[in-house]
This record gives C-alpha cells, structure tokens and sequence, in this order.
C-alpha cells in the first residue's frame, strides 16, 4: 500500500462510514429501529455484516453494531513524515467501507432507492447458484468489476467485449466525472444482462458492493464457511473467486476505500491512470494495485494480476467467440436468416463412422448458402455431423450432440435453441454483414469438438443440408438413433453397472463436497448424468469424474455401497464417511451448492417437500429457496434436507428409502408442470396415478396449515405412510 | 585520550571531547589504559575454578599445555564460556523472574501503581499454559499464568511449556541431543556444577549443557520476561519518539533511568506525570519533567510509552557529563559502577534501587512492588528538588537528536501486514519467497570500546538493507540504529535496496524494526515461528534465509542470546569472538561443526562489511536449499 493510497483508503473509508451512519439516523428518526430492511431472495441478510461479524441485519436497529464494528475500524491518515505503518490500517479501512457501503445499500432499498435504472442492483442468491457449475468448469474464469467510465464509447465496448471474448463476467458501474460506463455501453446498444455477462449494478462507488458482497457469499454457499468466520471467508474468496477490479478515470477517495476493501477479500484493483503501484504480494495473490494506460493491454493485465485461467478459443469465424455469447438473443428485427422453430423443418444429428470414411476438416453446405437468400428468409436445415476416433464410442454421440447447442450459441450473432429434431437456428444481420456463412457454422463446431472431445475424437466432418428434400430424406434416419438412444438410457439402471462416477468438479468451490452419479440419479447440478461423467472420465482421466466401483453392497434400499463409502471418504477429504444414495433422511448425499432443488421433509405432513431454486416465493416451511439453500451446501449432511437434480426426481430410485416419489406433498406450480408428464408416469408405476394432482403448490398453501389441509382433503398417500421421524 | 574518533555518533564524540577538555575519564579511556589486554583471557585458557591454580595454557605451545588437574585448552576454553551463558541466562531469567513475581502480586492486589494492561495477550497465554478463562476475573487469570510461569524456573523435569512454541522438527532436535531445557534454574545451576573442579571435562558434553541453559533463557527466562512484561504494561505498537543525548532539555528536570526491567522505569513514568509533582517542578523553575533512558529500560518506556532515549551502553557516563542530568536512577545489569564516582563532579545524583545491584558512593533506594508508585514518586520529587542544584555555567547538552519509530512485536507483524481482518504474515513470506528480499537478520547486542561506538552496528546494518535484507533489532543496537536515523519509515528511499524499499513502501514500515529489549529477543524467535507457521519457507527456523548479529556485543548475557540463538538454528556472527580461540577443537566446533547438530554455527568477523557478506551468502544459501528464486533486483 503507497502512502498516497493509504492516505486516500483512510479518508475515504471516514467519508462511506460518516454517509451510512447520517442515513442510518435519518432512517431511524424517520422509520424505528424495529423497521424491517432486507436485501431481496438472500438467505444472508445483509451478507458482508454476516459473513464478517455474524450479524443477522433484520432491523434499522441491527444496523448499529455493524456500523459500531465499522467505526473501529477507522484510523488515522498517515503523516507526511515520520509515519506509522499504514498497510494494516488501509486494509481495516478497507473493510469499514465495505460494511458501510452494504449499510447504505441496504438503506436505499428500504427507501425504495435501489436497484438503479437499468441496473441489477442486489445480485440474488439464485443467481449465485445458477453461475455456481459455470464458475467451476472453467466457462466463467473470472469477474471483473468495472468501476468509473472511459474516455470514449468505443473503448468502453472494446474493454467489455474483450472480457466477454474471455467468458469474464463484467459487472459494470460508479462513474467518473459524473458519466459512468453503464451509459456509455447503452448508447452503444450493447446488450447487458447476467446472460450476456454484462451486468450494470449501479452508477455509483457504494454500489460496488454488490459484487463484493455477492462473492463473499460464496465462501458460505460453497465453502462451507459459517457467518462470523470472517478470516476463512475473505480467504475464500482470495483462493477461489477469481474476481479483480478496473478502474476508468480519475479514482477519488471512496474509489480508494473500496478498493482497499476488494483486496482484503483478494481481489487486485488495475487502473487506467497514473497511481501509485502496490507490486509486492501477499494479501492478493499477486500485486494489489497496477497501472496500464494502453486499453489494448489492459484486459490481458486484468487477467495476469488476478491469475485467471482463460482458455480462449480461437476459431476462423468472422464474429467474435465466447461463452459469453451464449445467452445473447437474436431479435426477430435482427435476424438475416432463420432455420427450424416453427418456420422449417430442421434437425442436428452426431453419428460414428469409421476412420477411413471421414476426411477431418471437410465441411460443406449443400444447398443454398446465406448470399443466396433475401434478408428475412426461413431455410430448412440439417446439421450432419460424422465423427470417428479409437475411444470414441456409440454412447457417446448424445454427448457430443448436446453440446451443439453450446458450441453454436457462443458464436456472437447466432442464436441456437432445442436439440435433435426441434432445433431452431438464426444469425443476424449484422453477422451476415461481418461475413458470416452457413458454412460457419460447421467451422464452429469442427474446432469445438476437437477442443472439447479431442481425446475421444480424432476427426469430424460435416454437412449442413439447406435444401428441402435432403433434410427431408436424413430425419427419417436421425429420429430412429434418437429413439434407440431414449431406450437405451432409461433402460439403465444403477443395478446394471458395476461402477458409478464421482463428481468433484465444484471442489474448485466446496472442497468437501462430491456427487456420486449413478446412472438413475443424476448429479445435483443437472449438468452430468452418468454417461457424460463416462464421456468426460475418457475425455480427460485425471479429471473431475472418476469412476468409482460399487463394491459389496451395504444396503441395497438405502443405497449404500462399501466402495462409495470408501471413496467419498477419501475424496471428502475425511469429511464425511458414508452416503445413502437414495435417502434424505439418513446419511444423504451432500451438496456444493449448485443443486436444482432442494427435498427438505414436512414432519407435520409425513412427507417431503420439493423446491426448485427458479421459485424465490414462500414454502410451506416458512422459508426460501435461499433460506433453505443455507442449510444444505457448503458439502454438510443435513439429514431431512438434500439438493438434487430435477430429473432425478423421477427417477425410479428417488428417495426410495423414504418412501419414494409418494412422499412428495408440495413443489412450486412451475416444477409440477415441467416434470408433468413424467411424474405422471411414474405415479403410475407407484400405483398412485393421481398423485400430480395430489401433490399441493403455492397456489394451494404457503404454510403447513393449508398444506395440511388440502393433503388431508385429498388424501395425499404420504398422511398414512410408516412415519418419516 | 587518543585522537582517532571512538564512536560512529557525533554527539558521542562531542561529549567525549568536553569530557577530555574537563580531564574526566570515561570507558573509553579506561580501555586505553587497559591495553594491553590479558592475552590469556582473550584466548579463554585461563583457569581459576579451583586454586590449585589459576593454571594457563601457553597458546604457542612452548609452555603448559594442561592445567594443574590435566585440563586442556578445549576444556577450560568450554568450561569459560558456559559459565558466561550461566550467568547471561541467570541474569535474562531472574528478570523475567521478577515480572513473574510483579504479576502475581499485582494480581492479589498487593502492588501500588500497576495494573494488567495487556489483558489480550494475558487470555492468549492463559490458553496456551491451560489456564481456564471462562466467567474468571482477569485478576484470577493472571495470578495462575503467573504462578505456570513462575514454575517454569523451578521445575525439575519435565520440558520448558515455550519451548513447544518453536517448530515441531526443532523440538525432535532438541529431544534428540538432550537440548531440550527441563527447567530455567536447573540448567544453570548444572552448568556450575560441571564446570566445578574435575566434573564435566569433555568440551563438547560441556557445551550440551551451555546449549540447554541458554535455551532456558530465550524459550524460557526471556520469553517469559517480554510476555508477562507484554500483560502488565501492555503490548507496544509503532511510536514514535526521539533518541540521543540532544532529547535532555535546558530548561526541565532531566531523569534518566539506566538498567532493564521494566517494573521500576514503567512506574516512573507514571510519577513523571504526576500533577502535584509537576506543580513543584514549575515551583522550582523547571518547565517540566523530562524522561529518558539508557540501555534496554529504555526499550521499554520507548516502545510502551514513547519516551525518548538517551543513549545506549557507552553513552552513560556521558549522560551525567552534559551537567543537565538532574537523576539517573539505576536497576540492574550493565550499568558501570563508574557512575557514582563520575557525578560527584556534577549535580547528579544517582539512586540504585534493586537490592541486588548496589554502587560505591551511590544513595540506595530500595524498590519494592508494593510500594511502587510511593518510592517513584519519591525518586522523582527527588529530581525536582536537584534541579535547582544543576550548574549553568558547565551544562553541555547536545543540539542533535533523531526521530525513531519503535514497538514492533512478534503479534503487530499481523496487523500490520493484513488489518484485524486478514491479519497475517504471508506478504513477509511472499516477500521473501519472490525476492523483493533477501531474507530478515537479527542485529543485537551491546557496546563496546573494542569497536568504534556504534560503527559495526550501523555498518553491517547499511551493507544488510541495500542488499534487500530487512533488519530487526533490540538492546543497544537498537538505539544505534535509532540515533543514526535507520528506525525512520524515509530511511528505506536513503539506505535500502529496491526491493526492500518496495516492501517498506507497501507497508509504511521503517527498514530496521526495533523489537524491544535484550529479552524481548524472544520477539524475534516467535516472529521466525510465525513465518513457518504462515508456510512456504521450509519447517525448521534453521531451514528460513535468516541470521543474526552482535557486531560490538560484551556481556555475558549475549553469550547466553548467541547460544540459544544458534541452537534455535540460526546462522550467528559475532564481531568478538569468543574467548576461547585458545582452544583450537572448541573453536572449531563452534564455528564449524556444531552445523551438523543444531543446522547452525557461529562466525566471527569483526570487520562489519565482511560480516555483512559472510551473511549475505549464508542467506543465499539458504534461498537455494529452499529453491526460492534469486533476489528480484540482485546485482
């Protein structure tokens, strides 16, 4: 820490603090100290007063102890000479900022203040789950925090576009001399949101706090840390949440203070103007505070100082590349061409072949190409991809066939939507101007399945076929692979393999936590059944999906095998000893903190409730999805509480230890219709064909009274089943 | 006195010429005259443990080459030397003994004037010696932490409860050569016995029990001295002060305390700021009461309270030939008994005040806890009452002072490196272990009129810092640094190397870090503790790029601090050797052999540059075995 810096974090940090105590009076003056603040969908209050202090903010009066903490926290300024060591006091300083700024915050929202215009404002705990597999699997290295604005619109977009090259999560907002870059980037119609991995969150420096106080959630959703273990928290995130700050302009003394707080969570803070650098290491992982005045340098500097692991794709396509593309909509005003949806028929189909009948490389469009049609025009479209490689295996091919989604959707200006046979597929107008071809579009996935597959796959070729009758004559031969795939994989089941995979993709996050994934339950996530764990232990051996071998099994209802024991002992690093694989009630299968839902039991109903983590309403527990969250991550078994993945849900093996998919009294009206159809299947083969309609939502009750009610009136089957306690 | 300058500090060498112009005699010219000195000494094959002799053994090999018993060279030249680490670590012990015994009955409510100030570190220890704390008056706490340690110096068997602070592999080092101290008293009393008339007669099972007696002082004796010294006057943090002869004042009432502990000067300043007695010193003419200290009692007040610093070890007498001293109260330990003689030529009066360190021609008033604050007060009004008495007309008070920053401990390293909330000492490790430093050395130790005043100090200390090595240090080197400007944050843009500027400008840390007293030495083993704990420099102290230093070193007491310094496992060089360069195996182990024991030796380099080299490329060595890259900004 320079002295300047010091002298600057200080000064600041008395300005944050004396803001937050004036509004806190006013508040209190105006309001009581009993009034309700709370941030919206947290299960964390206000998270940096509770990952630091412990502090449960509920109330205006709550607030005080945490700005007491705060104001102790205040030091002198350095003198001009003979001064006292100043590096701990700007890091205290530093901290007094940050729970000051999450007051001021949190004041706004009580006054109906925040969120900003066009901007997020509080980031939820949703979120944070939903980025949660993004984060550990490498497609999200890192955050950015941009705070200020540059010195043009262009450089603003360039910056922000180099980021979303590297799948860097921009949060942009403060502002410099009163303009602030969320401006810049609207001007410039660049599209902003979480899905575009552009995320304004407020034209000031206090409100540099939200991802601050985002990340720090982290360390208690995925770490397993508890409230007040303040340490481990801010180590946390230093090990752990990639994130950095840049600064455009002039950095005034809050930006300081601010600052001074990011780095004592780890986070370095880079600059595009003349400050005094801090290179020596040691409470980031690299240097706290860089310079670099030449905005082509200074993405890749952001990246150094942090050490962020980016994996950038270069791919000869004329439009930019990026996960960060992914969620970037082509507007129907947007569009040059479209393919499938309900304008054509289209399909997209990953087959094997042989080695000697693949040319690697060889791409073609047969049909009529871009150039060829008006603007606004719907061609039909199958997309033929023939594969082969020595560990490349039939099974496989879905694999592969699901990640076409991915790889098409990251190009900037194509739009992918479905899968096999109800695809839809448009590139814009303005791709089309950069020169972007159909023939693109097999160039991208070429270089993606060499990059993503490469070890099981040594060549690919494809075809995109434009013309009506070709498509025509292949689906015929795509829709038959697809039923036997279907019937394939459900006709597996845990009994008829010998060997399960683990995940431990998040340790990257909870170092304690891992999924065993079975062929009928998939992991929490989502993301991995036990084929793409097959597909990705051959993809990469050392990686994060091992195989693991039953073993003799120890309780076959249960779901508890000697070998799983001994691994996830092992692997849990000796935190947890044994896991019942189909159970919520005993010894359940932990979590990281990236589950779909959560299962937690209703005693008063002798069932078990089911909430995805989409629903921010109110559960017949009396608690959130966030709330619920808190007890159930972080790799800790909480028998009675467990996450999982929707599909497992109607698994034959779901919870069969407890009773099974019978045991289910309430889910949120959006989960019951998704998994509709299926559920009533299954029901069907548990004799119960009318427990859809049995099973309540937040329509019917948001407390156990009314729950208790409706079960009773439709005679629910968990009321008479053996009891669960 | 002989034309050549004695000392690296102007302000000395102006003194030393009014003394000479005034025909008053100092160390210095008692040195001269001793020269030269007794040869057999030096070498340390001079025996008188029994009066069969003294026997001596001719270095040239022409006459004795055994004693009267049969010892040979090696084995007087052992037997000398631990009993100066005996006495170097009865002194350190008997010190921390005393605050033990402060502490216990400050805690039954028996002293005047004390309290527990440092009730943090008081709950830390109490942890650590299992002390229960829960729903306890502090008072009750502190009396059993008093008692744990007090015990320390009894027990029989049994290992030293510090000891296990030091790295587990340090630990096995010392079980495995019966190192390891059973109690602090035991130790020295063994170390007398051996070396009584025909007992312990093989050098090297002589210096076993010389190692663990001095290891019963610095993870014992002195560590519970700083600790408990740390609970009642509570823990330093940076401060800031003055030093030299320049901060006594013209016009207010001098007091200088001169010794160590700091039971007596704490206490003092306490009646320095008495009201009353400020009123009566306004009543004599005096604006008002000014403190100051010599030798490592200045340590104290310096680092708890701010008080300036006089001087160091050779600067005493010249304290009293500024005239302006109106009392110097003294405790124990190097203080020269020349002070009594030496201010009857002035005003000066000089009061001893522990019963186990009286002075010819010196008034006598005796200390006692009880009555603390009454006898200060005593002893000040004593002060205001001499004031009147100073002698205008041959007042010598030197213009210049320097400004310092003192109190850096073993626990502030936390926050100073990381706030309250990522307190820790990986940005030191990080800095060492990218090589923006070189390493840390410990320079120590006392004065001495062998070597220019302060020189060898302040030389090893300039050649260290510009070669990246961050310097602590205690005791009169401390004030050598501080009075030479080096414990000022703008020194490391003057004195240090890029890369150790870097680090201070980070942290807004001064180059050299003054850590305290000759005890508090035990600060910087737990510093070394704490870096391995942080992780990444090795497992054992004897693994990390570190050394230490005693370039003018004289008491027994360094002795005792080289010992359990090199037996801790760190590289040592002294610019005296030992006295016992006479015994050709002895000195052999000691400076070679004793590496493949401890990990660490002794060097003996009285020229401060080469020292500065010798350690440079001990520190080197050192960043190799640990495979840390060189020194980022290396020549």
């Amino acid at each position: 820490m320079s002295k300047i810096v010091a002298t600057a974090a200080v000064k600041g940090s008395k300005k944050v603090v004396k803001e937050a105590e004036d509004f806190l009076n006013k508040a209190i003056s105006e309001k009581s100290e009993s009034q309700r603040v709370e941030f919206p969908d947290t299960a964390f209050f206000f998270p940096m007063a509770y990952a630091l202090l412990g502090a449960e903010v509920k109330t205006l009066g709550d607030i005080r102890p945490v700005l007491q903490e705060a104001k102790s926290l205040l030091h002198n300024e350095p003198t001009e000479s003979l001064w006292l060591p100043y590096l701990g006091d700007a890091l205290d300083s530093g901290i007094a900022t940050l729970l000051a700024e999450e007051i001021i915050v949190g004041l706004r929202y009580l006054y109906k203040q925040e969120p900003q215009p066009d901007c997020i404002g509080f980031f939820s705990d949703t979120i944070l789950r939903q980025l949660g597999i993004q984060l550990v699997d490498g497609r999200m290295p890192g955050f950015a925090a941009i705070l200020g604005a540059a010195p043009d619109n262009k450089i603003a977009v360039d910056i922000v576009r180099e980021f979303q090259k590297r799948q860097i999560l921009t949060f942009v907002g403060s502002q410099t001399n009163g303009r602030s870059i969320i401006d810049q980037l609207k001007e410039e119609n660049v599209e902003m949101g979480w899905d575009n991995y552009i995320v304004p969150y407020g034209r000031d420096t206090i409100t540099g706090i939200y991802p601050l106080h985002w990340a720090i959630r982290g360390a208690l959703t995925f770490g397993g840390h508890r409230k007040g273990e303040a340490l481990k928290c801010l180590k946390y995130c230093k090990e752990r949440v990639f994130a950095f700050g840049l600064t455009l302009g002039y950095i005034d003394e809050v930006k300081y203070a601010t600052g001074a707080g990011a780095i004592d969570m780890g986070f370095p803070i880079i600059a595009d103007t003349d400050i005094p650098e801090i290179r020596p290491t040691g409470i980031c992982t690299y240097e706290h505070l860089v310079k670099e005045f030449d905005y082509k340098k200074i993405v890749p500097v952001c990246i150094e100082v942090r050490g962020v692991k980016v994996k950038v794709s270069e791919i000869p396509i004329p439009v930019a590349y990026s996960a960060a593309f992914e969620g970037e909509r082509v507007r129907r005003e947007q569009t040059y061409i479209e393919f499938g949806g309900k304008y054509s028929t289209a399909f997209e189909y990953v087959t094997t072949k042989n080695s000697d009948e693949i040319t690697d490389g060889k791409i073609e469009v047969i049909g009529p190409e871009i150039d060829d049609v008006k603007e606004g025009s719907a061609l039909p479209i199958g997309i033929y991809v023939e594969v082969s490689g020595r560990k490349m295996q039939k099974e496989f091919e879905s694999i592969v066939e699901r990640q076409v989604h991915t790889f098409l959707n990251e190009a900037q200006g194509v739009f992918h939507m479905g899968q096999r046979d109800m695809i839809w597929v448009r590139i814009s107008k303005e791709a089309k101007t950069k020169g972007f071809k159909i023939k693109h579009l097999g160039v991208i996935l070429h270089a993606r399945i060499h990059e993503i597959f490469g070890t099981i796959i040594d060549k690919a070729q494809i075809y995109i076929y434009t013309k009506q009758e070709d498509v025509d004559k292949l689906l015929p031969t795509a829709r038959e692979s697809f039923k036997f795939r279907d019937e394939r994989i459900g006709a597996m089941t845990d009994e008829s393999v010998d060997t399960f995979y683990s995940c431990t993709l998040c340790q990257s996050f909870a170092p304690n936590h891992l999924c065993i994934v079975k062929p009928e339950r998939l992991g929490l996530c989502g993301a991995y059944n036990w084929l793409d764990c097959k597909a990705s232990y051959e993809i990469n051996p050392t990686g994060p999906n091992q195989p693991v071998k039953k073993g003799e099994v120890l309780d076959g209802v249960r779901g508890e095998w000697r070998g799983i024991n001994d691994w996830v002992k092992l692997k849990s690093n000796g935190h947890l000893e044994r896991f019942h694989g189909y159970s919520i009630m005993t010894l359940p299968e932990t979590s990281c903190g990236c589950f779909e839902c959560i299962g937690a039991i209703v005693p008063e109903a002798n069932g078990f409730m089911i909430v995805n983590r989409e629903y921010s309403g109110m559960t017949p527990l009396g608690m959130t999805f966030s709330t619920l969250a808190g007890s159930v991550g972080g790799g800790n078994q909480t028998p009675g509480f467990m996450g999982f993945g929707r599909l497992y849900i109607t698994s034959k093996k779901f919870i069969v230890a407890d009773g099974g998919l019978k045991r289910i009294v309430w889910m949120p009206k959006e989960l019951k219709e998704a998994l509709g159809e299926r559920i009533k299947i299954r029901a069907k083969e548990e004799g119960v064909p009318d427990l859809l309609d049995k099973i309540a939502d937040e329509t019917i009750a948001t407390d156990t009274e009314k729950l208790l009610e409706f079960l009773q009136k439709v005679n629910h089957p968990a009321l008479t089943m053996d009891p669960l306690m | 006195m002989s034309d050549k300058e004695k000392s690296a500090d102007q302000v000395t060498n102006k003194m030393m010429d009014i003394a000479c112009k005034n025909d008053i005699e100092t160390a210095f010219d008692r040195y001269d005259a001793m020269e030269p000195e007794c040869g057999f000494g030096q070498l340390g094959v001079c025996c008188k443990n029994c009066v069969m002799g003294p026997c001596r053994i001719d270095p040239f090999g022409e006459g004795p080459e055994k004693g009267i018993c049969g010892a040979n060279a090696d084995t007087i030249a052992a037997r000398n030397l631990v009993r100066m680490v005996a006495a170097g670590a009865a002194a350190h012990s008997d010190h921390g003994r005393d605050i033990a015994h402060t502490l216990l009955m400050t805690s039954q409510g028996k002293t005047k004037g004390y309290e527990i100030k440092g009730k943090e570190k008081l709950l830390s220890l109490a942890k650590e010696l299992n002390v229960k704390t829960d729903s306890r008056k502090i008072e009750d706490i502190a009396h059993d932490v008093a008692e744990k340690c007090f015990a320390e110096f009894g027990q029989q068997h049994g290992e030293l409860q510090f000891t296990r602070r030091a790295p587990k592999k340090r630990q096995e080092i010392w079980r495995k050569y019966k190192f390891m101290p059973r109690g602090v008293d035991r130790e020295i009393v063994e170390i007398m016995h051996r070396t009584h008339i025909g007992v312990d007669n093989d050098y090297v099972n002589i210096l076993q029990q010389g190692i663990r007696a001095s290891l019963g002082d610095g993870w014992g004796g002195s560590m519970i001295a700083t600790d408990l010294s740390d609970v009642l006057f509570g823990m330093p943090t940076p401060i800031r002060s003055v030093s030299n002869l320049g901060v006594l004042k013209e016009d207010e009432v001098n007091i200088i305390v001169h010794g160590h502990e700091p039971t007596l000067s704490d206490i003092i300043v306490t009646a320095s700021q008495d009201k009353e007695l400020l009123e009566l010193a306004k009543q004599k003419g005096a604006k008002g009461i000014n403190l100051a200290g010599i030798c490592c009692t200045a340590n104290e007040i310096l680092m708890r309270h701010g008080i300036a610093v006089a001087g160091n070890f050779l600067q005493q007498e010249l304290a009293i030939i500024t005239g302006s001293v109106d009392l110097m109260l003294v405790d124990v330990q190097c203080i020269m008994p020349a002070l009594g003689k030496l201010a009857t030529c002035y005003h000066t009066k000089v009061i001893s005040t522990s019963p186990k360190a009286k002075f010819p021609g010196v008034e006598h008033i005796e200390f006692s806890e009880e009555d603390a604050l009454p006898i200060a007060k005593r002893i000040v009004k004593m002060a205001i009452e001499n004031y009147p008495n100073r002698k205008k007309e041959i007042v010598n008070i030197p213009k210049d002072k320097m400004d310092l920053v003192a109190g850096f401990t073993a626990e502030y390293v936390y926050h100073m490196l990381g706030g309250k909330y990522r307190s820790t000492y990986r940005p030191l490790n990080d800095a060492i272990i990218s090589g923006r430093l070189r390493g840390a050395v410990g320079i120590v130790g006392c004065n001495n009129p062998k070597v220019k005043h302060d020189w060898a100090h302040l030389e090893l200390t300039k050649a260290l810092l510009k070669k990246d090595v961050l310097v602590v240090t205690t005791g009169c080197s401390a004030l050598a640094s501080a009075k030479a400007g080096l414990l000022i944050p703008e020194a490391a843009k003057q004195y240090a190397g890029k890369g150790l500027q870097e680090i201070c400008e980070a942290v807004g840390c001064p180059p050299v870090l003054h850590m305290g007293s000759c005890v508090d030495i035990s600060r910087i083993l737990m510093v070394l503790c704490n870096v391995l704990l942080e992780g990444g420099l090795g497992d054992d102290i004897s693994d990390l790029p570190v050394a230490a230093a005693a370039p003018e070193w004289m008491s027994e007491k360094a002795v005792s601090i080289g010992f359990y310094a090199v037996s801790s496992g760190v590289y040592t060089v002294l610019g005296i050797p030992f006295p016992i360069l006479g015994g050709k195996e002895i000195t052999d182990f000691i400076t070679d052999k004793m590496e493949n024991v401890v990990g660490a030796k002794f060097g003996f380099e009285p020229d401060p540059l080469k020292a500065a080299d010798l350690i440079v490329k001990h520190l080197d060595k050192k960043r190799a075995a640990l495979k840390l890259k060189p020194v980022m900004y290396g020549e």
